[in-house]
């Protein structure tokens, strides 16, 4: 399966962003987060990225969903090397609830992708 | 220029960045979140002991254990962002001993090139951009122009509305600010002489 990691500024957003997900969408696929610094103050972490990729990715490539800021400049940075981990460009909750329901369906890499980045689209109020 | 040249170079960027700490921070209070000063200053301290721990023996080895050091250190936009800058540097220079004028200067434009990707920031933005691609200009003729381009580069954002990073969410209040980033490219491009 596809494996998604939460990349946020802030280490409680990004554990509660995937409590969130797992909560609406289930656990039967991997997703970690990938909060605040090394020393858990706010702002991102390589390592904390790379520990998170590690522990999802079952061989079938990894989705990054990035809040902003670094989060963006740090996923960036570390997917400059990795063909099979690719950065979504989609709203941190949305885009997570969207690729963790469609990672689930044993969907490949673009398809899970491509839906997180479907959450762009989705209206709200109409 | 030679390892010890830019070992040099790092020295001073490290110092200067320690003694202007309060002052970037303060530039990024104004439109940021005010961070810059300590981001950095952490960073380049962690750059320093990488550089002792192990003493590098190429000017890429200089250049590239920087990048990587600040990537994983500050935590912060700028750690990304310098990183980048200073990776790309050590590549472009190669696995050689000595580095000429036009190879630094053919460096720095890749530099800029692949900053501008990661950041998506042209000039213009309020950005270190503002302070870097003026450098580069100024790199084809002498160090000295350069760092003077820099400084003017980065004097130039205070007119300017952000487009890109924290400072673009204050709109036209971003106007009348010095770019923090702006203002520590500077400082970083004018070490390059006192090296």
């Amino acid at each position: 399966m596809v494996g998604i990691v939460l990349i946020s500024h802030s280490a409680a957003l990004a554990e509660e962003a995937v409590a969130l997900a797992v909560g609406i969408a289930g656990e039967d696929a991997p997703i970690r987060p990938a909060g605040g610094t090394d020393d858990g103050d706010l702002g991102t972490s390589l390592t904390k990225l790379e520990e998170a990729v590690a522990e999802v990715d079952q061989g079938d490539g990894v989705v990054v969903i990035m809040d902003l800021g670094s989060a963006v400049l740090t996923a960036r940075t570390f997917v400059e090397d990795r063909a099979d981990v690719v950065l979504a460009d989609a709203p941190f909750v949305e885009g997570a609830v969207n690729a963790l329901v469609t990672a689930q369906t044993g969907a490949a890499l673009d398809e899970v992708v491509a839906a997180a980045e479907e959450a762009r689209t989705i209206g709200k109020l109409c | 220029m030679d390892t010890a040249f830019f070992l040099r170079w790092i020295t001073i960027v490290t110092e200067r960045v320690r003694a202007d700490r309060d002052h970037l921070t303060d530039l990024d209070r104004a439109i940021g979140d005010a961070d810059h000063g300590a981001n950095l200053d952490r960073g380049f301290t962690a750059v320093e002991e990488a550089l002792a721990a192990k003493p590098p023996e190429t000017p890429a080895d200089v250049l590239t254990t920087t990048g990587t050091t600040l990537i994983r250190r500050v935590g912060g936009a700028s750690g990304p962002l310098y990183g980048t800058l200073f990776r790309t540097l050590g590549r472009s220079v190669g696995d050689v001993a000595e580095v000429s004028h036009e190879a630094l200067a053919e460096a720095f434009a890749q530099a800029l090139a692949a900053v501008m990707k990661l950041g998506s920031a042209q000039e213009g933005d309020k950005t270190m951009i503002d302070a870097l691609a003026p450098a580069v200009q100024g790199m084809r003729t002498s160090l000295d122009a350069a760092a003077q381009a820099a400084g003017d580069g980065a004097r130039a954002t205070t007119a300017m509305r952000a487009r890109k990073g924290r400072a673009s969410y204050l709109g036209e209040r971003s106007i009348g600010h010095q770019d923090p980033g702006a203002t520590s490219m500077a400082l970083v491009v004018d070490a390059l002489r006192a090296a």
